[in-house]
C-alpha cells in the first residue's frame, strides 16, 4: 500500500460561527488576512516537502469560495510542489471538470506540471462537491454527462500529437485542439476519479482508473469498491489490482492512544466547522431524486447525520477515522481493509484547523515508522 | 371534473404528461417551477371557459426527461409543435413565471395558432445592468426565504413533508431538479428576448399579484409591459407571484374577461 500526505490548506482563524450562517460560497473574504494566509502558503508547502522526506507521497485538492480550504486551483500549488519536490509522486485529486468552462485549459494545467515534475503527476478528475456548484454557477444538472465530455476532450487533447483536432460536443467546443506541452508520461499521467456511489463506480471501473473514496467509511467503500469490480466481471475486463482502489480518512498516529485521539479531535475541525445551509448542500439535480426523498422524509443513512454532529467514537466506529498509538491505528487501517476487499492507496487527511505544524509532522512522522512499513507488505 | 387524471402525450418523440378538461376554445395552461398541481382549483375554473390543455414540462411532474431538451428554447418550439400536431388555432397560451418566459419565447417565434397570450408575472427578460440581480437568486436563499417573497401569506405554501407521499415528495424534487436545467444559467432569462418581444403581435394580457415581492409589478412588469406593444397590465390584490394559487377566482375572471373581449 501508498500512502499519500493530503491537507485542505485551511484558513482555521474564523469568526464564532454565531456571526455567519455559512462557511461556504458566501463567507465574506475580510474575514481573511493575506499576510496570515501567506505564511499558513508557506508552512502547508513545508509540510508536503517534509511529507516526501518521510517518504509519502503528495496529495493536493481543490476548493473554492470556502475557508475549509485555500487551494481554488490546484494546479497553481502543485506547480509551486513540481519544483520543490524530487520523488514523490504528485496527486491532484481533483480536477472539478464538471465545474471547468475549458477542459483544454485543464488539460494544458496538467501536462504542464506533469513535464515540470518529469512525470510524477498522478492526475484525478472530481465531480465536486455541492457547495462548488454556485461558486463556480455551474448548473448542478446533468454534471456525469458533462463531466465525461470534458474527460473525454482532456485525454484526447493529451493523447492527439499530430496537429489540431475537431471537437464540438454537447457542451465543450474547441475547433483548434493542439497542447503544448504535451504530457510527460505516455500516453498520459495516470487518471484517478472520486467515486462515491455504485454507478459513478461502474463507470469508473469500467475504464480501469484508479477509484478513490472520501469518508465513506465501511459500507459506502464496500459498495462502491465492489460496483468496481462486478462491473469490471460483467464487461470480462481483467481483474482490477489493489492500486486502482483508495480509500480517504482522517488520520493521527500518537504514541498512545489518547495522543492519537487529541490529534484526530483536531483534525475534526474539518467537520465541525463544515456550516453549510441547505440550499448549498443540496443544490436541485446534484443528489439522486431518491436521496433528495429521502432528506425531505429525514431518513438518509447515518453517515450523513454523522456529519452533522461529528463525535471522534462515532467517526471511528464507522471508519472515518483512524486513530491512536501505531498498533491501533493499524489494526483499524487493516479491519477496512478486509471489509472492503482491499485498497492500495491510503489518503491520509493529516492536517486540519488548529493541529499545529510539529504536530503535523509527528503525525506522519509516527505514521511512517510505526505504521507504513506494515502497510507496504500489502501489494 | 372531466378527464380529471392526467393523461399522456407524445409530441415528436417527447413524452409529456397532460392534463385536458373542458370544452370549447383552447386554453394551453404553461405552468411556473412549482409545476401542474391537478388539484389546484384554478384548473377547473380555467376549464370552465374552454378545453384547458395543461402539460408538464418534460422532467417536471410524472414527464420523462428528454435527453436533448435542456432550455426553454426547447420547450418554445415543443409546444408550439404541440399546437401545429393538434391542429388546434386560436388558442388563449397562459403561462406562469417560467411557464410565462415559455409563452412569450414561442409567441417571439410564431404567434399563427394563436387568439391571445396571458403572461403571469412572466421571468425571462434582463433588465438591469450586470450587477443588478433582477430576480433572486432561489438558489443560494433559504427556502423558507424563497417562500415569502413568492407567496403573500407564506403560510400557505408551507409543506408537511411527513404527510405527503413518496409521489408526491418525488414531484416536488423533479420540479427543483427541472426548474434547474432550464433557468440556472443564464439565470431565469434569455439576453436577447427582450429585444425581441416588440414581434409579438397577439393580444397580451400582463397579470401581476400586486404583492408579488418576488419580481415586483412595478419594476419587472412594467418592463415586460413596455416591451410588448399595446400589452394591457392588471394587477391581482392579495396574490404574491402565484396569483392562480393564492387568488383563483380573481385569476380565473381575469382571463375570462379577456376571453370575452376576443371571442373567436
Amino acid at each position: 500500500m501508498r500512502a499519500w500526505f493530503f491537507s485542505e490548506n485551511a484558513y482555521h482563524l474564523l469568526p464564532d460561527p454565531k456571526e455567519y450562517d455559512s462557511i461556504r460560497v458566501k463567507l465574506p473574504n475580510r474575514y481573511y488576512d493575506p499576510k496570515i494566509g501567506a505564511d499558513l502558503y508557506h508552512r502547508f508547502i513545508d509540510e508536503w516537502k517534509i511529507a516526501e522526506d518521510l517518504g509519502l507521497e503528495i496529495m493536493v485538492n481543490e476548493h473554492h469560495q470556502t475557508a475549509t480550504n485555500l487551494n481554488p486551483s490546484a494546479a497553481v500549488v502543485m506547480g509551486a510542489l513540481a519544483r520543490d519536490t524530487r520523488k514523490a509522486r504528485l496527486l491532484i485529486l481533483g480536477n472539478p471538470i464538471a465545474n471547468r468552462r475549458e477542459p483544454v485549459r485543464v488539460a494544458e494545467e496538467m501536462a504542464m506540471v506533469d513535464v515540470y515534475s518529469r512525470g510524477r503527476l498522478e492526475c484525478g478528475f472530481v465531480r465536486g462537491v455541492p457547495y462548488e456548484i454556485s461558486a463556480g454557477n455551474h448548473r448542478p444538472t446533468r454534471m456525469q454527462e458533462r463531466f465525461w465530455e470534458a474527460h473525454d476532450l482532456i485525454v484526447k487533447a493529451w493523447t492527439s500529437h499530430d496537429g489540431p483536432f475537431n471537437w464540438e460536443g454537447k457542451y465543450f467546443h474547441h475547433r483548434q485542439v493542439n497542447i503544448w506541452p504535451r504530457p510527460y508520461q505516455e500516453p498520459h499521467p495516470p487518471i484517478w476519479i472520486t467515486a462515491l456511489s455504485p454507478a459513478s463506480a461502474r463507470e469508473v471501473g469500467e475504464r480501469g482508473y484508479v477509484a478513490a473514496c472520501f469518508l465513506t467509511g465501511f459500507e459506502g467503500t464496500k459498495t462502491v469498491f465492489g460496483s468496481y469490480r462486478s462491473r469490471r466481471d460483467e464487461l470480462k475486463l481483467p481483474t482490477a489490482a489493489l492500486d486502482r482502489f483508495a480509500y480517504a480518512a482522517l488520520v493521527y498516529v500518537g504514541e498512545t492512544d489518547e495522543e492519537g485521539y487529541a490529534g484526530a479531535r483536531k483534525l475534526m475541525w474539518y467537520l465541525e466547522s463544515n456550516k453549510v445551509p441547505p440550499q448549498f448542500t443540496s443544490p436541485p439535480g446534484y443528489h439522486p431524486t431518491a436521496s433528495t426523498v429521502n432528506a425531505m422524509k429525514g431518513t438518509n443513512p447515518g453517515i450523513f447525520k454523522m456529519f452533522q454532529n461529528p463525535a471522534l467514537g462515532p467517526l471511528m466506529d464507522a471508519g472515518l477515522v483512524f486513530a491512536g498509538n501505531p498498533d491501533s491505528v493499524y489494526r483499524q487501517i487493516m479491519k477496512m481493509y478486509e471489509h472492503v476487499g482491499g485498497f492500495g492507496h491510503l489518503l491520509i487527511m493529516g492536517q486540519a484547523g488548529f493541529l499545529d505544524h510539529d504536530e503535523t509532522v509527528k503525525g506522519m512522522q509516527m505514521f511512517v515508522r510505526e505504521v507504513y512499513p506494515r502497510l507496504k507488505e500489502l501489494v | 371534473m372531466a378527464n380529471d387524471r392526467p393523461g399522456w402525450l407524445n409530441v415528436h418523440g417527447v413524452t409529456l404528461e397532460i392534463l385536458e378538461r373542458g370544452q370549447g376554445r383552447p386554453i394551453l395552461w404553461l405552468h411556473g417551477e412549482d409545476g401542474l398541481d391537478p388539484a389546484a382549483p384554478f384548473l377547473d375554473l380555467l376549464a370552465a371557459h374552454g378545453r384547458l390543455v395543461a402539460p408538464s414540462h418534460p422532467g417536471f411532474g410524472h414527464s420523462p426527461d428528454a435527453n436533448n431538451i435542456d432550455t426553454v428554447d426547447d420547450l418554445a418550439y415543443l409546444y408550439l409543435d404541440l399546437l401545429a400536431e393538434r391542429n388546434l388555432r386560436d388558442v388563449i397560451v397562459i403561462g406562469s413565471s417560467l411557464g410565462g418566459w415559455i409563452a412569450a419565447e414561442m409567441a417571439v417565434k410564431s404567434s399563427e395558432r394563436m387568439g391571445g397570450l396571458v403572461l403571469v408575472a412572466p421571468l425571462g427578460i434582463k433588465i438591469g445592468d450586470r450587477e443588478t440581480r433582477d430576480i433572486p437568486d432561489i438558489f443560494a436563499l433559504p427556502p423558507d426565504e424563497v417562500t415569502r417573497l413568492q407567496y403573500r401569506d407564506p403560510a400557505r405554501a408551507a409543506l408537511d413533508h411527513a404527510k405527503l407521499s413518496d409521489d408526491q415528495l418525488t414531484v416536488i424534487a423533479r420540479n427543483r431538479e427541472a426548474t434547474a436545467l432550464y433557468a440556472w444559467e443564464p439565470y431565469f432569462h434569455n439576453p436577447k428576448l427582450k429585444r425581441w418581444l416588440h414581434r409579438i403581435s397577439v393580444p397580451t394580457l400582463l397579470l401581476w399579484g400586486a404583492d408579488d415581492r418576488f419580481v415586483t409589478a412595478a419594476y419587472y412588469g412594467a418592463a415586460y409591459r413596455g416591451a410588448i406593444p399595446g400589452a394591457r397590465f392588471e394587477t391581482i390584490d392579495g396574490a404574491g407571484h402565484f396569483p392562480h394559487i393564492e387568488e383563483p377566482r380573481a385569476f380565473a375572471e381575469r382571463v375570462r374577461g379577456f376571453l370575452a373581449e376576443r371571442k373567436a
